[in-house]
């Protein structure tokens, strides 16, 4: 009993404290908790080969849909090519693709890669704007030397 | 000529703010009633200069007049008149001045009704609004200007982004934006009293209906965008974690904080220090929104009008802003009077753990929204963090604010005996009880986490009724006593009640959709037919369709459940040929609280080469009350706002004396 303070005053904070701590503590461990598989990488494909992406790691992979590349699989998914200026890596997607995807435009796909290489797309981002273009994807199109310009991706569709 | 009177009048309404700032400082200094007035008319100017610059604006859009650079931008001469009005905030510079609109028009509000407030504390209110209109409207006036002239217009405009061209979207914009900067005033008159040095009961009073206003118009904001997402999109989700809902998400959280929170200030003049800070963090988070929207600093599916550049600029008004504030809050706070003291088990106890819990979700969702960011910053990697992070963080937190919801209103102020309060609450705890076992045995076996859920709603519904009745009650009346009594409780009673009861309906149908979700897709060929979640959906023929600016293809679709007819569905493919981009058009038949979405996809060949279509279906069940829960808290805002103790302009007891004295509990 000796040990607690003396005036209501700081008891009541003590209290306070004791309340909060445990409650606060707990919110932050269930936060890294829930970071660490949450958190998906991003490269594109020439960084993904430079980093030696394993198969099988969910990872976001993001470049231009090489123009040309597109087709309609017999099973009913589309493969396409995710290029930036040195490197290209086939894609594979089961579904429906945004209402934005188009050849020669920019794209991130979430997936992982087969064994054999080729990148199992879970999920095609979908955007509401044809001017925008992930942070991500800019900078990976900048490193590559890809990157014209923000009117890019409009010119390009045309 | 119209675009430069309009121009004139931005500038006009900047310099007006800058007026607004100096006057009423001058009035709070020398204490002159004439120059806090001058203030006040200054900040009424304000918002009618910004007003006419924004008709400006939107008479260039409705008669298409694309010598204005965002005219040009952003509109179309074959767009239909509601989305060429829509289209003034469609983009950037126009979404900044509707910004300042709502800004300049809390500061006119605040300076033409706030008449109880001491003139002092207004005074600084208004200078402090007068700020922030300074940076706002100095920034829409000289890095954002909608009303700039391109030096040679074009024949014809680049049409708004189809997906925006939508009611539901063309309605969010306006709400959201009141609800973020409605958070102004409460910023304004937190920065106030603490320049006055004195956070009392009567303060708390001032400040709870503009927190009201501004969190139901938020709530129906991010509704409005919720919902639109769900259908324009096109893959039937209503929540996914982007950082743009988070930004949005982030005040309205803080918000809810602020209301529990400023009511124990209210009431027993205690957690001022507290309440005066989440008044501080919901406009910063209010600001912080704006700045991830247009920065393009994280990536996001909704990301709309980016400008990296003036993006930077926009984090620099959030420094200085919120900087001020907080720098203000570390300098004065410690010398704000202590409240009144509780114990810890009291109503005050229960609502400073609501507020722990729901400032914890806050800030992890702070922290999961922001990560990309640090970490690109400490390692230069590219991440992002997804929606199982927040559903991990998020849930556990609320899920602990609810079970605790229904028993705070239960107990009295500064002591309470939670035994008692939870012994009323044994028929809802039986009823969430029963609904548990009965979901994980026979409705979704095995799925825990919806039974939990479900049970969670059923708490929080029954729990709210049981306080109601047991407040109309008292000692034990009959049915038709209590009816009346029921009907005589204060509004601010019942806006509390059907909130709480709108988040039970609202944690309902989000745990119903989120496991209850059926998924289904096919190649049709015309004649064919598919089944998802016991209908049967058959396609009658496909047809092209011509809109106001667009094609479109539509397929009509006939829906049965065992063989009786539901609904003719006819989802659109819809090509706008000025902007190139085709969006889809779904169809929704509604079946009581659940729906049937119904996706039209592209065109494919079937396997004896006659032309087929995708067709997606979603079976959704009980998604309305995703929606519906959240207009029914919106609604309990603005019943509490009518109640008689909030309204404006009433003389208050509390105002006249020195220190407030606090009511007694209820």
């Amino acid at each position: 009993m000796s040990l607690l303070p003396k005036s209501r005053k700081a008891r009541r904070r003590l209290a306070a404290v004791a309340i909060a701590a445990p409650i606060l503590a707990a919110a932050a461990v269930l936060a890294f908790y829930a970071l660490g598989d949450s958190v998906s990488f991003f490269y594109s494909p020439s960084q993904a080969k430079a980093a030696g992406v394993p198969a099988g790691r969910t990872i976001e992979l993001g470049g231009l849909v090489a123009t040309g590349s597109l087709r309609k699989t017999a099973d009913g998914g589309i493969a396409f090519l995710v290029a930036d200026h040195r490197d290209q890596d086939p894609v594979s997607y089961k579904g429906e693709l945004p209402d934005l995807f188009r050849e020669g435009q920019g794209v991130v796909a979430k997936g992982s890669f087969r064994p054999d290489g080729v990148f199992e797309a879970s999920e095609i981002l979908a955007k509401h704007d044809e001017r925008y273009m992930p942070a991500e994807l800019v900078k990976a199109l900048k490193a590559s030397g890809e990157w014209r310009g923000q009117g890019q991706t409009a010119a390009m569709a045309q | 000529m119209t675009a430069e009177f309009g121009s004139f009048a931005l500038i006009l309404a900047f310099a007006l703010s800058l007026a607004q700032l100096g006057l009423s400082v001058g009035g709070r200094w020398r204490g002159s009633a004439a120059l806090s007035g001058a203030g006040e008319g200054a900040a009424t100017g304000a918002f009618i200069c910004t007003a006419v610059a924004f008709a400006a604006l939107m008479y260039a859009f409705v008669t298409s007049d694309f010598s204005v650079a965002n005219v040009a931008e952003n509109s179309h001469s074959a767009k239909p008149l509601f989305y060429k009005i829509t289209g003034v905030w469609g983009s950037h510079e126009g979404s900044m001045l509707l910004w300042c609109l709502a800004l300049t028009g809390y500061g006119a509000v605040l300076a033409l009704a706030g008449g109880s407030l001491p003139a002092r504390l207004k005074a600084s209110a208004v200078a402090v609004q007068g700020g922030l209109g300074v940076l706002f409207l100095g920034y829409t006036v000289f890095a954002s200007n909608p009303l700039m002239r391109v030096v040679s217009p074009p024949v014809e405009g680049h049409s708004l982004n189809p997906l925006l061209q939508d009611p539901f979207l063309a309605i969010h914009p306006p709400f959201l934006y009141s609800g973020y900067v409605g958070m102004s005033v409460v910023f304004s008159l937190a920065l106030a009293a603490l320049i006055e040095g004195r956070v009392d009961a009567a303060w708390a009073r001032w400040v709870r209906p503009w927190a009201l206003a501004a969190w139901s118009l938020l709530t129906i904001g991010i509704m409005l965008g919720s919902f639109w997402s769900y259908y324009v999109l096109g893959w039937g989700g209503w929540w996914s974690w982007d950082p743009v809902e988070n930004a949005s998400f982030m005040p309205w959280l803080a918000a809810t904080a602020l209301l529990h929170s400023a009511t124990v200030t209210e009431k027993r003049g205690a957690l001022a220090g507290w309440t005066v800070f989440l008044g501080l963090v919901a406009f910063t988070f209010s600001m912080l929104g704006a700045f991830l929207v247009r920065s393009g600093v994280l990536t996001s599916v909704h990301a709309f009008a980016i400008d990296p550049a003036r993006g930077i600029l926009l984090l620099g008004i959030l420094g200085f802003a919120a900087g001020v504030g907080f720098v203000v809050f570390a300098w004065r706070a410690p010398s704000l009077a202590p409240g009144g003291l509780f114990a810890p088990i009291s109503r005050e106890g229960a609502l400073v753990l609501n507020n722990l819990f729901l400032a914890a979700a806050t800030v992890a969702i702070l922290f999961g929204t922001l990560f990309p960011l640090i970490r690109q910053a400490l390692s230069g990697d590219a991440v992002s963090v997804g929606p199982p992070y927040f559903n991990r963080t998020f849930a556990p937190l609320m899920a602990a604010v609810l079970l605790l919801l229904p028993i705070a209103p239960l107990m009295p102020w500064k002591r309470a005996d939670l035994k008692g309060a939870l012994q009323r609450l044994w028929v809802a705890a039986g009823l969430a009880v029963a609904t548990a076992a009965l979901s994980f045995a026979l409705a979704r076996p095995g799925q825990a986490v919806t039974a939990l859920g479900l049970a969670l709603g059923v708490w929080l519904i029954a729990g709210t009724l049981t306080e109601l009745v047991e407040r109309a009650r008292g000692g034990g009346a009959h049915a038709g006593e209590v009816w009346r009594r029921l009907r005589q409780l204060p509004r601010g009673a019942w806006g509390m009640s059907l909130a709480h009861i709108g988040l039970g309906l609202f944690i309902l149908g989000a745990a119903m959709e989120t496991s209850g979700r059926v998924e289904a897709a096919k190649v049709l060929g015309l004649g064919e037919s598919m089944d998802a979640a016991g209908y049967h959906l058959t396609l009658g023929h496909v047809g092209d369709v011509d809109g106001a600016n667009y094609t479109a293809q539509r397929a009509t679709l006939a829906v049965t459940r065992n063989g009786s007819a539901v609904c003719q569905a006819a989802p659109e493919r819809r090509f706008y040929p000025a902007s190139q981009q085709t969006t889809s058009r779904v169809t929704i038949c509604v079946r009581g609280l659940s729906d049937l979405y119904m996706v039209l996809g592209e065109p494919r060949t079937g396997p004896a080469g006659q032309p087929a279509w995708l067709f997606r279906v979603y079976w959704n069940p009980w998604v309305r009350l995703i929606w519906l829960g959240p207009l029914l808290m919106a609604i309990g805002g603005g019943v509490s706002l009518s109640d008689r103790r909030l309204r404006f302009g009433l003389p208050r007891r509390a105002a006249a004396a020195p220190a407030a004295v606090p009511e007694p509990a209820e």
